[in-house]
């Protein structure tokens, strides 16, 4: 499976009302079966607009998606999302929430009680099963993000698509959980494409990045493989040759090639 | 006659409003909670005579105001003539005389059904019509004109066409309580289904979700808090208009019984009805804030 998500030259043009804003421009991309893939830019250089068009919450203005050989229409369960803000439903407890989601996918063929054991399964995965009749209220952030994983993974999904999902939490949570993932991603199998701002969390947890150009019309420019043998450990990295360089050449890119225009002015 | 009697209801209405706070603290003022929160933390005793002097001394007020204006009046009831003839009325509240003279208590109970029905109707139509116009922008742009048109009117207004239609009083009275009541539950549902976060219906793009679970798992639990704000204003509105037009109407009713007691030029009963106008409107309040409070839930 060379090609398990293949997007060709994808635009992405928004009508807005001070008018047309170029999102988008010739987005070329593969993304082969296991495979895990970051999107690294800028803030507002489109990369939770290219996540959005392969969850299929949007339709581009021109070029296609595929996944796994389909087009990508409408969203779907095979591409579960772990959204921003962990968009849990805050009157539904943990477990409600994720069974939402094994309801949809497995409750035609499976009895009720092996659902609700898929959603345990799901929020043990993420160590959450001591918060199974939790409210969304009542748990932390890194808790809320864990249980929005949950629900992505107890989908069983093709692709897993993450937008910025540790952006909210404090940087030993997000450590944390940055780990956690890299050990789920590996027990699953899953290909996964990950939105993040955070350089070491890319280099962390990527078998590539791809770097966006600033918008308007962003678009990708340079595709970096981080050639490090997994499991991976993040205090043997830090010292790691080949970490250090992945990681000067994500800031090269961000910082010195495509800094931001704003920021070159100030 | 027609404009005194317009007058009138809208005069007592708002009096009953005015009056419903401090007559209303009455049974707030001394209540069961302030002792067990104050058997807590047992220093906090100023908290405690802040949660109860003020609202005595403002009642204390009222009636010393109202004791020294009726020193020397002979029409107007003083406090204490009023809270003798009070007890009587409250000491049989159930009795039946023929159709224009009836006890307190059915008085109240007869206004209390037509508020029921009118605002259950209201309530049957208006919220399913929020939920249709916040969920379609066509639905929306077709009916927000006529919605910002009919809204202002005052419910008494529509009581000429209840009569015509349905040619007789208590459906006409039904009527108005439906029309008023009916605004604030179509508004504010739409406003609530129109404010559901985009993320939570990502969240049901993205699981694939019927439209029925959508409904019950998403709309439905992020609508209600609105839902019931429409629900608390309704019922409000709903109570202050039926006074106004059980006056017009007639029958058994409190609104009738305040218009039938200045008939007999009976003050005194005239003055206990707005009290007791007040403290219902304030239960029904208080009871529909407290359902409200079970059902919001914390944003995240």
């Amino acid at each position: 499976m060379k090609n398990f998500i293949e997007i060709q030259h994808a635009d992405m043009v928004f009508s807005t009302r001070k008018g047309r804003f170029h999102a988008l421009q010739d987005i070329n991309l593969t993304v082969a079966k296991g495979e895990f893939v970051t999107l690294i830019g800028h803030s507002g250089c489109g990369k939770s607009t290219l996540l959005n068009l392969l969850a299929g919450l949007t339709t581009p203005t021109a070029g296609t998606l595929l996944c796994d050989n389909r087009e990508i229409a409408a969203p779907g369960p095979e591409r579960a999302v772990v959204f921003q803000n962990h968009s849990l439903l805050p009157w539904l407890t943990c477990i409600e929430n994720v069974q939402l989601a094994v309801d949809r996918v497995f409750g035609a063929n499976e009895t009720k009680a092996q659902v609700i054991e898929r959603a345990k399964a799901a929020l043990a995965l993420v160590g959450m099963d001591h918060a199974l009749n939790k409210r969304p209220h009542e748990i932390s952030g890194g808790m809320k993000q864990r249980v929005g994983i949950a629900r992505a993974l107890a989908m069983e999904p093709k692709v897993l698509l993450l937008d910025e999902p540790f952006g909210a939490l404090d940087a030993l949570t997000r450590a944390h959980l940055q780990d956690e993932l890299l050990k789920i991603v590996a027990r699953t199998q899953s290909t996964a494409v990950m939105v993040t701002h955070d350089v070491d969390e890319a280099v962390l947890l990527s078998d590539r990045i791809v770097m966006m150009t600033n918008g308007p019309a962003a678009t990708i420019g340079q595709i970096l493989t981080v050639d490090l043998e997994r499991p991976r450990n993040r205090v043997e990295l830090a010292e790691d040759g080949r970490y250090v360089h992945c990681r000067k050449e994500v800031l090269d890119f961000l910082y010195t090639r495509h800094g931001r225009i704003d920021r070159q002015a100030a | 006659m027609v404009s005194a009697v317009f007058h009138s209801p809208a005069q007592a209405s708002m009096d009953a409003k005015s009056g419903a706070k401090p007559i209303g603290a009455v049974p707030a003022g001394p209540k069961p909670v302030a002792p067990v929160k104050a058997a807590k933390p047992a220093y906090d005793w100023h908290a405690l005579g802040m949660k109860i002097f003020p609202p005595l001394i403002g009642i204390a007020l009222l009636i010393g105001v109202w004791a020294l204006l009726t020193l020397k009046s002979t029409t107007f009831p003083t406090p204490g003539a009023t809270f003798t003839e009070a007890v009587k009325v409250f000491s049989d509240p159930f009795y039946s005389k023929g159709p224009n003279d009836q006890g307190i208590g059915w008085n109240i109970l007869f206004s209390l059904q037509r508020v029921a029905v009118g605002f259950g109707l209201a309530a049957l139509i208006g919220i399913p019509m929020g939920f249709m116009i916040g969920r379609f922008e066509v639905l929306s742009r077709m009916v927000s004109p006529l919605i910002s048109l009919l809204r202002p009117v005052s419910p008494l207004a529509w009581l000429p066409i209840g009569l015509l239609v349905f040619k007789a009083a208590n459906p006409a009275a039904i009527w108005t309580i439906f029309i008023c009541s009916i605004w604030p539950m179509i508004i504010n549902t739409a406003v609530g289904v129109q404010r559901v976060p985009a993320d939570y219906l990502n969240v049901a793009r993205v699981l694939n979700l019927s439209e029925w679970k959508v409904f019950t798992k998403i709309l439905f639990p992020a609508v209600l808090p609105y839902m019931l704000t429409g629900v608390r204003l309704s019922v409000s509105t709903a109570w202050l208009v039926i006074v106004a037009a059980e006056m017009l109407t007639g029958g058994v009713g409190i609104g009738f019984w305040v218009w039938d007691e200045w008939n007999n030029l009976n003050v005194q009963h005239i003055l206990i009805a707005i009290f007791v106008i007040g403290v219902v409107g304030l239960l029904l309040e208080q009871l529909l804030v407290s359902v409200a409070k079970r059902f919001t839930y914390d944003e995240v």
